[in-house]
């Protein structure tokens, strides 16, 4: 299949037309408003059930065969928020805080580019390793640790540890990515069975709920883009690339399958959105809000969206000769 | 009816301080509080809150001193780094031994 082929088959899926439909709302000015409770609900049903499905399969798998991959996961997670940070302290010349918060946002990840990558290769019929979920689990926290981390001894005013570990770590999203794991390892297939009407046929759909809101949510911010300059713009697009790259890499090394690699690949070039702004709006205050939240939703999330996940694709097949 | 004479002190701020602003005025002797979700606009034009929820709108009613140390503790760690505006009204409440 050719570069544009892949192109028009992940831009041609009701999810990712949903996200343009909800750009174009805005863009439009249309009245169309994504009510509060409505999104925090269908962002509920996502995790929980991204989580449950993760949970069934891991109970399938093999501790070997998930526990090398993990490993791979956890190190992406704590190498990329260093260079990152490097990167946007020396080249960007952003602040101390600045530089920290993007790096907690580019080392964590987003469940949802995870997601469109899953109903990607799922039209393309190639296969991958059924625990990726927890992967995407294990990866959510550590960058956030480390960019906390780097800051922490640069900037003034700190919050103690006990209450940033709390607030990291019983965010909304591990909670339910974690706890559904859990859940679904715990009741395995059999009890997976009494809810997979719920939380599987419908998924499709609600994701595309969800990726409405998005794109109205990402339209808002294509203002902000001016304000946070074109280096920020280059760093939202060039590090998802290489970051990928690497992740496919280190998928392959660790003995994933080709898609289980390409799927490393899109959670170490995605930028997170939901667990890292809470946590770093918290703990790193200074850190001004409109540099990660354009850069992750305006600018990385709907580039992985459209072209990245099917160039991450496309660079998997050349990492594995096919 | 007989009022006794209180502070009313309003806060907003962004909605993912709501527990953080909550456990802090608690800390400082106030024994309740009204929360409301609330939306609006202020000379900042940057907030977290606006990819998740509103703002969060907390009222309270306390004696003089427990809204000092409330506008105190506000300023000296909150106003430089997060959207949040506080203001105190003088009211005559009901009751008025239940809040202090």
């Amino acid at each position: 299949m050719s570069a544009l082929e892949l192109i028009q088959l992940n831009l041609l899926t009701p999810v990712v037309l949903a996200f343009f439909l909800g750009m174009a709302a805005t863009l439009l000015r249309s009245d169309l408003k994504m009510p509060d409770e409505l999104y925090q609900g269908l962002s509920i049903y996502l995790l929980l059930a991204i989580g449950l499905k993760g949970g069934v399969e891991l109970s399938a798998a093999a501790p070997r065969e998930f526990l090398i991959p993990a490993g791979g996961a956890v190190l992406l997670g704590l190498a990329v928020p260093l260079w990152c940070y490097a990167l946007l302290r020396k080249i960007g010349r952003l602040t101390v805080a600045d530089s920290a918060a993007l790096a907690a946002h580019y080392g964590s990840v987003s469940a949802v580019t995870f997601l469109a990558t899953l109903a990607f290769l799922a039209a393309l019929g190639v296969p991958h390793e059924g625990f990726m979920p927890a992967l995407l689990a294990i990866m959510e926290v550590p960058a956030i640790v480390v960019a906390l981390l780097l800051a922490r001894s640069r900037v003034p005013e700190r919050t103690p540890w006990r209450e940033l570990a709390r607030e990291i770590l019983t965010g909304k999203s591990i909670l339910l990515l974690a706890g559904g794991l859990l859940i679904g390892l715990i009741t395995g297939r059999e009890g997976f069975a009494k809810v997979e009407g719920f939380f599987v046929t419908p998924f499709q759909g609600v994701l595309a709920l969800f990726l409405l809101e998005m794109g109205m949510v990402a339209a808002r911010r294509f203002g902000d883009l001016r304000k946070v300059g074109w280096f920020l713009v280059g760093f939202g697009i060039v590090m998802p690339l290489l970051h990928g790259a690497l992740g496919i890499y280190v998928g392959k090394w660790c003995g994933l399958s080709m898609g289980g690699s390409m799927i490393l690949g899109v959670l170490a070039a995605s930028a997170s959105y939901i667990a890292a702004p809470a946590a770093v709006r918290l703990s790193l205050p200074q850190a001004n809000p409109t540099y990660y939240l354009t850069a992750s939703l305006a600018i990385t999330f709907p580039f992985n969206l459209t072209f990245g996940i099917p160039l991450y694709y496309a660079f998997a097949r050349f990492a594995y000769g096919v | 009816m007989k009022t006794h004479p209180l502070k009313l002190v309003t806060i907003i701020g962004e909605a993912v301080l709501a527990d953080r602003l909550l456990r802090e005025i608690r800390k400082l002797g106030a024994k309740g509080h009204t929360l409301t979700t609330v939306e609006g606009q202020g000379s900042r034009g940057v907030r977290a809150s606006e990819w998740e929820g509103k703002n969060v709108k907390i009222e309270t009613l306390v004696s003089e001193e427990v809204a000092d140390a409330i506008l105190h503790v506000l300023s000296e760690h909150y106003f430089a780094n997060f959207a949040v505006v506080a203001y105190v009204h003088d009211v005559g409440v009901v009751r008025g031994e239940k809040y202090v």
